[in-house]
Order: C-alpha cells, then structure tokens, then sequence
C-alpha cells in the first residue's frame, strides 16, 4: 500500500509495510522496546515533563492535555495508581486504534509501560471493546511474547517497577467508551457513567483508587515523545495541536481510508488525500470527528477571531484539520472519525439512522437522554417512513436542546449535537423532505430502504 | 453574616444560610422551605443523580486567573461565575461562598423538560393507578409539569404485574429507573438481587437471574419507589390511599422500637409503614412488623371475658379477678409485651398483694444487624424501670414452675404469656388457679378461670422503651372489639379494687402519677412525649447483660458483646 505524500506516518509508520508482522520479533527488528530501555533508566518525573512540554492532547475526542491529566492523579491517598488504556473505540466512522492494536500491538503495549512506569501505575489494563475479537488476541499474544523478554510483568528490564497488563473485552456498548462507565464496566458492573464530582477517575477511579484512562493512540505517541523529544515532538503540527492525528475518512470520497496527518487543512485531507468526491457527486456536508459531532455544510464560511486576535475566514476546506482549527469552525475533532456525505445523501435520513443507534446505545440511566433518544428516533423514523408533521422540526429542535448539558455523561451532548446542527444548517431540507414524504401516494420505497432497520 | 463555628455560607435564591461543609443542597435549600423536587435522591442512601429532576443554577465566588484575587461586582459584592449549565442539587455539597438558584426559569425549564421525559413513556392512568395520591412522579407532573403533550408516538411496553419476591409486585412501565431499589438493597438490606436488563428507555428493573427480592427489607423498596412501579402484594389495590388515616406507632417486635405509621380506614388497618426517625430506624422498618396488624382481626383473637370458660361482661371478669388475688399465694407473669404504664400498674398490683414472684418470659431471636435485635421483646427495659422485675427475665419460668410443686404458688396473673409456651407443664398449670389477661387464644387461655380480652397495640395507647433506653409512644388506630377491655384499665381497676384506694386508668393521668416520682421520668408527660421519643438515663442498668447486638443505630455495651 502506497503511503500519500502528504501524510507524515509516526505511529503508523510500519503498520502497512509489506512484511511487517505483530510478532515481538519484528518490532524489535523495527528499534521497538528501544524507548522502554531508555524510559527505565530516565527519572519519572521526567518522563511525565517531556509529555506535558510536549503539548500532547488527548486522541479519544474531547482532546485534553495527557501530560495535564496524569499530574491531576491523587498522589496522597496511598493507594495504588491504574492505567486504563481505552480501546473501545465505539464511536461511529472510527477505525483507527484497530489498526493499531491489528497491525502494531507491541507499540501500544511499549506505550503503556512506559506511560505506566512514568506515572508509578501497579497495574494496567487494555478495555477492548466486543467487536474486536481478534484484537484482543493480538494483544494477548503480544502482551505473552513482551512478558517473555520482561518487557511487561515483574521487575521490568531490572528497573524494580512491575506492571502487568491485562486485556479485558467489552460487551458490545457504546457507552464504555465513556472513561467512568469504562471503568463501571471494567469492575464488572453496568456501564453507568458516575457522577462527577466526585468520581472523578483521577482521585477515584478503577476500584475506587486514582485511574489514568488513555485513548490507545494517545498511549502510542507518548513512545515516540520520548524518542524525538518533547521539543521536535511539539514541531509537529500547529502549536496546541502538536503531533500527528489519524484520521479515519469514510462515506463519500473515493479513497476511503485512515491516514495520519499533520499540519494540512480539511480540504487537503478529503481532496487531496481521498481524492475527493466519488465522479459525478459533490461534497454536501462532513462530520468531522465521529458522528456526535456537529456537521459541516459544504458552501458554509467560517469566520472569526483566533487565539491571537487574527481574524478568519475559511470555507470548509480551507479549515485547519487539528483541534483548534474544527473547533473554531464550531464542531470538534472529536476521535477522529471524518464522514463525507456526499449529495445522495438525504440529511433527515441520516439523523433518523443516527439517532437508532444513540437511543439504542444510551446506557438509560439519566432522564433527558434516556427518554429524549429514543422519542428523536421515533420522530425521525416516522418521517422517514413518510407521516411527517409539519412541527416535527420545532418538536426535534426542542428535545435536543432539553438533553443538552443535562446528563451525568457526555453522551447528552452527542445525542443533542447532530440533531441542533443538522436542524440548524439542513432545516429547509427537514421541511421540504417532510412536505414530501408526508404526501399520500408518493414512492417512499427509497426513504424506508436507507431508514434504520429497526 | 458571621460565620459560626464548622458551618460555611452558601446561598440559596439570594438568601444565605448557614450550614454543614458538605450537606447537600437538596437539603440545604429544606431549611429554607424550598423543595428542590427530585425522584432518586434519598436521604438514607448514596447519590445516583440519575433523575435530573433536582437542577439548579450552580456559581462561586470568580477569581481573577491572572492575580488570584476575588472578583468583584461595582458595588463591592463578590462576583458570582454562573456555570453555563444546571447541575444537580442532590450532588452539589455545600462549599464556602457556593451559589444557587432553585427557581431562576433555567431550573425551571430544567425541571419541565425531565417531567415532559418521563412522562413520555409513563402510562398516563392515574385513576387506576395505586400510587394515585402518594405518587412523587404525579405531585411533581402537576406542579413542574407542561400540562399537556407534545408526544404523539407509541410508548413502550414492559412487563405488568411482575412478581418479585413474596412481597413485592412490580409494574415495569410506571418504573422511573431511579435506582433507589436497587441502591437500597445493595447499601442497607445487603441483599443484592435487583438490577437493571436492557439498555436506554428500554431499561428495565428485574431480579437477578434465579433470585427474588425475599429478604426482610424488601417492603421499604416500595415506600421508597416515588412512583407506582413497585406495590406491596399485601396493599395493592385494597384502598385508595386518600381515604386512610395515620397514626403513629411502634413496631412490636423487637427492642429496637422502629418508629411506624399506621393507616387505618373506618375502624380496618390496611397496612403499616416506617416512620422517620434517624436516631432508630432512619426511614425503615422489617417486613415482618408490617404484618403485625393481622392480629388485630385474626380468627383466633379473644373477644370476649369469661369465667371459667363461661361468656361474662369484663366488669365480672375483672371483679372474679381480683377476688382470686386476694388470696395470698399469687405469681404474676408479665411481659415485655406490656406498655411502661401497664408494667407500673401490675408492679402496684404485685406490691400490694405481696406476690409470691413476679416473672417476665425473654424472647430471643437471630440478630440482623440491621432492625431486628436478639430481644424480641419491645419493653423489658420498662419493666426494669418500672420497677415490675429486677433482673433480665429467662426465656423459661422454671423457677415458678418449683414453687407451683411445691405448693408455695396457688394463682397465677399472667398478662399476655403463654404459660405452656414459657416452660410449665400442663399438669403445673393444671394445679393452680389461672388469671389471663391476653389477646389472642392459647393453652392458657383455653385453661384460663378467669379471662380478661384486652386489646393489641393497635386498639390502645401508651409507651414503650428500647434498647437505647428511648422512651416512645404509640397511638389507638383502631377500636378493639366490643368484648374486649383496655389492659390498663383492667389493671387500674384490679388495683384499685385490690388497694380500696383509686388508681390512675388512663394512660395521660397515670403519667401524671409517674412523672412526679423524682424517676428518671421525671418531667415527662404522655401528651408532651415528641414523637421522635425521648432518652432516658439508663445508666441504672449498666451492669445489665443486655443480648443486642450491633443493629443500625445502636452499638452493645463490651461486656455484653463478651458474652455472646
């Protein structure tokens, strides 16, 4: 597989190199295990500056500093300390830490020693979600082959610091995305997010102790921080953006695909990079960073003031594609995971077959998303299937804003999102597709068929 | 305002108030008078802060990033951050200069949008409906709610009259998911065997595989479930709860003395319901003591006075009664069943007939560690302070069984105990004249040659006093039957047959009479008795071996810990 030029491959750098295989061997051939020699000898201290200087942001979707949110851990508890890798990469249109886990599993598991060592974890684990089995025997089989070479478990290279680290699988939920019901369901109870305060993982987090919940390409780039050093790291990219990013692009571009980027703006990746729209379509609108994100409109202008006081004004590829630069187009880079809808999509469509799946993956236990998931899933499908009310637009605009902010967990937010901005930018689009698919006799055939299948 | 010793300011709608670092703020706006309304938050049980029906606006105090320094408004007032959205009020604890406001129309929005949520898929039947009339879900629709609908799909459909547990019934479609059930049995019941299946609206509360809810807590998941889900098997649908009358009362059952509300309708009890009481049973009562009104209306209940075994009035019955204790060789059996005034009553009878023993028969049971003790006796530390025993009684009357054979006890008063079950013989008791004063049949009354029907619990008033040496009262919620006679009247009017002298019948005036003896009771009054009770000193009986283990809100004594 040919790499695109204008990609900047780091963490996958040899994960599609022909030849390249998951075994220990190879990725030792590769320099792997090389910064974990090097980590055991450093200070931890150090190890932790080097990720905070390093400006490293959070891969999982809400893009908090890493080096940040391990100083927040609760030191004076006295009890032990846990890292959490997260790999229960749920979120819709993302695919990028399976190629991770698949294709360079010993690179994860370098990445979570060392973070563990420089954080003084006793334990660390690796939440898989459901839907990767063969993941999960990947990193098992890596985690026996690192443990053989005393790379994981006791006495790590004769540094005195051990740290085992244990595969656990989802069941198939969502909401084990989210780090506290993560770690509900890594206790073997329900995946109910907790309430913060004060579960906050940091103080109280895995079996009540201080937790590090790290997004499993987060981890990755903490090896090659070290390696570079936080300063060249931090080249990388815009400042406050350092680094690359794995991009996951489905839908309507004709290279579909991940490909890890740095320092390009939007349009580079969906054009250049994918090769834009498949021939004879146009780009309509692009979910940028997981579907509950706020959509982007094709012929929209962002504009505004950033950080330095310098004004903007970009179309949508012109967007910087980095956390600063989504957001200041007003939706978020979320985990990565880029949707191109191209203009055979029907929006309404698409939100009725978004909200199927937040209703049926909300965990039921706030009020707000709970009951307003699946009412938006029962308006939406009904208009699908052709009984649009004409104040079906108000009613949905309205539901969505009485979730927002309202739950214990995000996931209020990413019910909400898509329904306010897709209303917001598509809402002719919503009355006309009501108007039409509210007329008897007319072929709803096309709209039932891409409707939600339950 | 000045700030007292351990309290710290917050605010609440503009006003301040002085309260406890970390009370809750559902709590904190309680003092004030304004209810943050709220399904999951319970005060006895951990935050789940999964209803969000209690949001509020939330600020601090602002401090400048650059300088640290407190932010201020231009008339000198700290400037309140406002955090841009609700947040709850049972999870928000009270911190130095913390804001909120429970009424600006952000919260009030808040509260209309979850009402509207749960109302979405909530069968809307309250006319048939048990809870109609104590339910939270509907007090809460009509006061925060929009008053009409904006939901035109299909609810969902769960079970219907699901069983739990012996007791227990559950209705699926009316469950709010707030979870208060399931932390209930996890955090006090210890009995974890409710959970939810299902994800999102389709979430549905249900036992564990291959278990039920049976334990003997399990009646207080339905005081505590604000809506119609889960219904007692016993009440449901036996009466609409707008036509009972409460009453407060004891649970008989034990010394702990769970505080209980009974709710009776023209002259019926219907059921029996813990009372609040955070020095004894906090918000809850065994499922055993709510059943203990069936005794009230059971078939074998004495109903009526005799004489040797011949149906007479309770006037003869109490005159033949007192006859036979005039005659010099008399035993009494009390109870620990008895009230503080009928344990004084039958010690004045004792006194003054120069009784040959006076006996009380121990009750001892498996301790629960939570509300029921090893004494299953409610009063025996009455009996102590009323002066009727000396000493801890024996779970058998072996010792009255000697003097019955040795012709030293020719009669015997028992109030309320079973002679046969207490250890006699039949041929003991065959030997000696019988004097029962009870409620319900058994081989002493059937034996009985005198027999006075008096009256359970419910069909009388009075105090008891627990293992805390906590004074408390109870109330008539019912009237006995017709044959049947008040017990302390009974007593009152033996005495004051035997004595020549008047003695006080009734409950208030007999208090007069105890309250003025310079006793540990001194100053207390039936009428003035709060009903939260009162403690005495207890400190007379130190020595005592009481058998109470460790239960909610009572810690033994060492050296009765040593012994068991």
């Amino acid at each position: 597989m040919s790499v695109h030029p204008k990609e900047q491959r780091i963490i996958l750098k040899y994960a599609d190199e022909p030849g390249y295989t998951p075994d220990i061997d190879c990725y030792m051939k590769n320099g792997g295990y090389e910064m974990l020699k090097k980590a055991v000898g450093m200070e931890k201290q150090a190890i932790c500056d080097e990720v905070k200087n390093s400006q490293l942001r959070g891969r999982g979707g809400a893009g908090f500093p890493a080096g940040v949110k391990w100083s927040f851990v609760d030191r004076k508890s006295g009890k032990p300390v846990y890292m959490v890798c997260n790999c229960d990469e749920s979120e819709p249109g993302t695919f990028k830490d399976r190629q991770i886990v698949h294709k360079d599993p010993h690179q994860l598991i370098e990445g979570i020693i060392i973070s563990s060592f420089a954080t003084d974890c006793a334990k660390a684990f690796i939440y898989i979600r459901e839907e990767m089995p063969k993941g999960a025997e990947i990193l098992n089989q890596a985690i026996k082959e690192a443990k053989e070479k005393n790379f994981v478990g006791d006495d790590i290279l004769g540094s005195g610091y051990s740290c085992d680290i244990v595969v656990h699988r989802g069941a198939a939920a969502y909401i084990c995305g989210e780090e506290t019901g993560l770690i509900e369901s890594l206790e073997g109870k329900r995946a109910n997010p907790r309430i913060k305060p004060p579960y906050f993982p940091a103080v109280l987090g895995l079996y009540m102790c201080p937790t590090i919940v790290n997004n499993v390409e987060t981890l990755c780039n903490v090896l090659h921080i070290l390696r570079m050093g936080a300063d060249e790291f931090a080249k990388i990219g815009r400042p406050n953006n350092t680094g690359t990013r794995i991009w996951c692009v489905s839908g309507g571009v004709k290279r579909p695909g991940y490909y890890e980027v740095a320092g390009i703006t939007l349009g580079e990746l969906v054009y250049d990079i994918c090769g834009g729209p498949k021939d004879g379509r146009t780009i309509k609108a692009i979910i940028p960073g997981g579907s509950s994100m706020k959509i982007l409109k094709s012929g929209e202008r962002f504009t505004g003031k950033d950080r330095d006081g310098n004004g903007y004004d970009w179309g949508i590829e012109d967007i910087p594609l980095d956390y600063d630069g989504i957001a200041a187009a007003g939706s978020m880079s979320g985990s990565g995971g880029m949707m191109v809808l191209d203009d055979s999509v029907e929006i309404p469509v698409a939100l009725a077959n978004l909200m199927a799946f937040y209703s049926h993956e909300s965990c039921g236990q706030c009020t707000p998303c709970r009951e307003g998931s699946l009412w938006l899933k029962k308006i939406t499908t009904r208009m699908v299937h052709g009984q649009a009310r004409p104040d079906d637009v108000d009613l949905m605009k309205s539901v969505a804003d009485q979730i927002e902010g309202r739950t214990i967990c995000a996931f209020g937010f990413a019910v909400a999102w898509p329904v306010q901005s897709y209303l917001a930018k598509f809402e002719d689009e919503f009355r006309e597709f009501a108007e039409r698919h509210s007329r008897m006799g007319g072929d709803r055939t096309a709209a039932k068929e891409l409707a939600c299948n339950h | 305002m000045e700030e007292k010793e351990n309290l710290i300011t917050v605010n609440i709608d503009g006003q301040d108030l002085q309260v406890p670092p970390g009370m809750n703020m559902v709590e904190a706006a309680a003092i004030l008078g304004k209810e943050i309304p709220h399904y999951c938050y319970h005060p006895k049980l951990t935050i789940a802060g999964n209803c969000r029906m209690c949001l509020v606006e939330l600020g601090m105090p602002g401090r400048d990033r650059a300088t640290g320094e407190p932010m201020v408004n231009k008339d000198g007032t700290p400037k309140i951050m406002w955090m841009p959205g609700p947040a709850i009020g049972c999870g928000t604890k009270a911190a130095p200069g913390l804001h909120i406001k429970t009424d600006s129309p952000k919260a009030l929005e808040s509260r209309e949008a979850v009402t509207e949520f749960l109302l979405i898929n909530h069968p809307l039947d309250c006319p048939i409906c048990d809870q109609a009339g104590e339910c939270t879900l509907q007090e809460f629709s009509s006061s925060h709610g929009r008053g009409y609908s904006r939901f035109i799909e299909q609810k969902n459909v769960k079970p219907k009259r699901t069983r739990l547990g012996p007791r227990v019934t559950l209705d699926d479609e009316r469950c709010v998911l707030c979870s208060r059930c399931i932390r209930f049995c996890d955090e006090v019941a210890g009995d974890s065997v409710l959970g939810f299946t299902d994800r999102g609206s389709y979430s549905t509360l249900t036992c564990f595989p291959g278990k039920e809810l049976a334990n003997n807590y399990s009646l207080n998941t339905v005081d505590i479930c604000p809506v119609g889900a889960l219904t007692s098997t016993d009440f449901r649908f036996k009466m609409r709860v707008w036509f009972l009358k409460e009453t407060n009362s004891i649970d008989f059952e034990t010394s702990v003395g769970v505080n209980t509300v009974v709710s009776a309708r023209e002259g019926t009890i219907y059921r029996v319901k813990p009372r609040r009481n955070d020095q004894v049973n906090d918000t809850w009562m065994p499922d055993s003591g709510r059943e203990l009104y069936k005794q009230v209306e059971s078939d074998d209940r004495l109903i009526q006075c005799t004489i040797d075994s011949l149906a007479t009035s309770a006037v003869d019955a109490i005159a033949k009664a007192s006859e036979c204790l005039q005659g010099g060789g008399v035993a009494i059996v009390g109870s620990g069943q008895c009230s503080v005034e009928e344990q004084f009553a039958l010690k004045a009878i004792s006194d003054g007939i120069g009784a040959k023993g006076v006996y009380l028969v121990a009750r001892y049971g498996k301790d629960d560690g939570i509300l029921m003790s090893v004494d299953r006796n409610p009063n025996v530390r009455g009996a102590l302070m009323a002066g009727l025993v000396n000493d801890l009684p024996d779970e058998q009357l072996g010792e009255l069984g000697a003097k019955i054979d040795s012709g030293e006890v020719t009669t015997v008063f028992s109030v309320k105990e079973d002679l046969i079950a207490g250890g006699l013989t039949e041929d003991q008791v065959g030997k000696v004249k019988i004097i029962y004063l009870g409620t319900h049949e058994n081989t002493t009354s059937s034996l009985a040659d005198v027999l006075i029907a008096g009256l359970t619990q419910f069909e009388k008033s009075g105090t008891v006093i627990n293992q805390q040496f906590r004074l408390q009262k109870f109330s008539r919620v019912v009237p006995g039957p017709g044959g049947a006679i008040e017990d302390l009247y009974a007593l009152a009017t033996i005495q004051a047959n035997l004595s020549g002298e008047s003695f006080p019948s009734t409950v208030g005036s007999l208090w007069k009479q105890i309250g003025t003896e310079g006793s540990v009771f001194e100053g207390i009054s039936f009428q003035s008795l709060s009903d939260q009770g009162e403690l005495l000193d207890g400190s007379a009986f130190e020595h005592f071996s009481f058998r109470e283990g460790k239960s909610l809100h009572f810690e033994p004594k060492k050296e009765a810990l040593a012994i068991e």
